[in-house]
């Protein structure tokens, strides 16, 4: 398990607090310049905060109070980094066998099962000028995991490689990642990525941790306007929490939208809210459904994308000045339904979806 | 051809070279990894030399080592020799003039290395001294051999200085080049020829390996 607290007021700011479980993925995400690097820096040991903690398993690896401060040598971290620093003058296994405990026996046979592990078995004798962008970030990561690290780091690991590349190359890492029994940290400004390859995310942005949780918790449910911009959540708008028949009721524009949990907000109160582009759902234009009783709205389609089988609407809602509401929906729904810019379709807003957020 | 000229100026500049590689690698890896306020000035004066006519950096080197000077003086304690007119004399002066052609193409070959490489290098557990010689070293190769090449060829070529600092004595301070001259004002053009091609074969095959090495190794490393 590695725990860490960070203070720094220069050269960059970092207030950053995080936690990360052996066997768990999680993913520093943010814009560029927010500190994501800095962070992983200083864990390696390569950089050193002006105050603060960083603990990996029992041991302390980084105490301000106490004065301790680990080389990277004695901290045994693995760093993938994002050009993935190979060191261009040996071999890929002889990059691995430098990295391998010296102490070691079976140099060769550790070196040539690390290969193996990422795929790359046959090119033992290559240079790194003479492999592919996906090639090199392959041997980084076993370079990495060849000092059995205690912690294994991924600084923008996928960000030098062309989108088909990447593709495979998360699939493998997701693979990979199950026989790891080591916390796993890895930095991306890529949303998606960090999604789809993380068990949790940590927004961070200016150099300060802002959340940390499961990835649909993030993303859907963040704690605040500022951390729903930065996981660049859609449908953000803001309304205000009335009592309505008995309950705490979401007055949007001239609409009364239920939402399930009021998070401790209070009456009268003006709030912050989002609602994930896949919970708004499309009243079937043929057979009406129990569904369009849950907040329905009308609203025009004013724009259509298609990306890999799901379709984006752009609805203008009635009655809300203009306010435009995203949806997602699989690509044959939209086909079934005869969907069209300009048509005219009414949704509903799932309440139990619905996460009301403070300013 | 004056064999023993010949044999000084190899002496001069192969020692000239053993005195440079540490000096100068040390001098290039503190430049290369240190930023530091007055760091331009302090690389102005290992330049020096290369833009200083030879006899005013001749004549400052003559004063420094007279034997009233703090150097001389010390040597003249130490070994009851003179500094200037020595062929130790001329060594430490060849070490000075020749300094910026072993500092410089060391420097460079070190500042391209990336900061990455290194730190890679230490996150995979390799000690500082270790990552020098197993990273760093292999990596600034074609900038040392660079560097010995340059100083060994600058070294064997000098001549102001020589001759402020050494004169001209047989077998002592008497370099091919100061032997060249010697032969020119006595009218022995023959014996200035043949000392003249041996110089300029020298130079081409020195060059030539310089050249041949760096081409080699960045075909090796891809760049």
């Amino acid at each position: 398990m590695l725990e860490l607290n960070l203070q720094q007021s220069y050269p960059n700011q970092l207030n950053v607090n995080l936690r990360c479980e052996a066997g768990e993925v999680l993913a520093l995400v943010g814009p560029s310049g927010a500190g994501k690097s800095s962070v992983l820096r200083c864990i390696a040991g390569l950089n050193s905060p002006q105050k603060g903690i960083i603990k990996c398993k029992d041991q302390t690896w980084f105490n301000s109070d106490s004065k301790i401060n680990k080389t990277p040598q004695q901290r045994r971290v693995g760093m993938v980094f994002q050009n993935y620093a190979l060191f261009p003058h040996l071999t890929v296994i002889d990059n691995i066998k430098l990295a391998l405990d010296t102490h070691s026996s079976s140099l060769l046979k550790q070196a040539e099962q690390l290969l193996d592990q990422v795929n790359l078995s046959g090119l033992e004798q290559r240079y790194p000028h003479q492999l592919s962008g996906g090639q090199q970030q392959r041997v980084a990561l076993a370079r990495a995991l060849a000092r059995r690290p205690e912690v294994l780091l991924l600084d923008e690991p996928f960000s030098a490689v062309d989108k088909v590349t990447r593709r495979k190359l998360y699939m493998e890492l997701n693979t990979l990642r199950r026989e790891l029994d080591m916390p796993v940290i890895l930095v991306t400004h890529d949303l998606d990525e960090a999604a789809m390859l993380a068990d949790s995310l940590c927004v961070i942005h200016q150099g300060k941790t802002l959340q940390q949780g499961p990835p649909e918790q993030v993303l859907y449910q963040p704690d605040n306007i500022a951390i729903a911009r930065q996981v660049d959540a859609r449908n953000v708008f803001s309304g205000q929490l009335v009592k309505y028949d008995g309950a705490l009721t979401l007055r949007w524009f001239d609409y009364y939208i239920n939402v399930d949990k009021s998070m401790g907000f209070s009456d009268g109160q003006t709030v912050f809210w989002t609602l994930s582009p896949s919970k708004v759902l499309l009243h079937q234009r043929v057979r009406r459904s129990r569904g369009e009783y849950e907040n329905p709205l009308v609203g025009t389609i004013c724009e259509m994308i298609v990306l890999r089988g799901i379709t984006t609407l752009l609805v203008r809602i009635e009655n809300t000045q203009g306010t435009v509401l995203q949806m997602d929906l699989p690509e044959h729904v939209a086909m079934r339904n005869d969907l069209a810019i300009g048509e005219i379709i009414s949704v509903s807003l799932l309440a139990a979806a619905i996460h009301l957020m403070e300013e | 051809m004056d064999w023993q000229a010949f044999e000084i100026s190899m002496m001069l500049a192969v020692l000239t070279c053993v005195a440079l590689l540490p000096l100068g690698l040390t001098i290039a890896y503190f430049l290369a990894k240190s930023r530091f306020v007055g760091r331009g000035v302090i690389e102005a004066i290992i330049t020096l030399p290369l833009v200083l006519p030879p006899t005013v950096l001749g004549y400052f080197l003559l004063v420094g080592m007279d034997n009233h000077s703090a150097l001389g003086g010390l040597f003249v304690t130490l070994t009851g020799h003179s500094l200037a007119f020595s062929f130790i004399g001329l060594w430490f002066a060849s070490i000075i003039y020749s300094l910026p052609f072993a500092v410089q193409p060391m420097l460079r070959s070190l500042e391209e290395i990336a900061p990455e490489i290194r730190e890679a290098a230490w996150c995979s557990g390799l000690s500082k001294w270790k990552t020098f010689f197993k990273i760093e070293l292999p990596l600034a190769w074609p900038g040392i051999i660079t560097a010995m090449v340059l100083s060994f060829s600058h070294t064997l070529g000098e001549f102001g200085v020589v001759l402020m600092i050494g004169g001209n004595i047989a077998g002592e301070t008497r370099t091919l080049s100061i032997a060249i001259y010697d032969s020119v004002l006595a009218f022995d053009h023959q014996q200035a020829q043949t000392m003249s091609y041996v110089l300029l074969a020298i130079a081409l095959i020195t060059i030539s390996i310089v050249y041949t090495f760096n081409r080699k190794q960045s075909r090796m490393v891809g760049i």
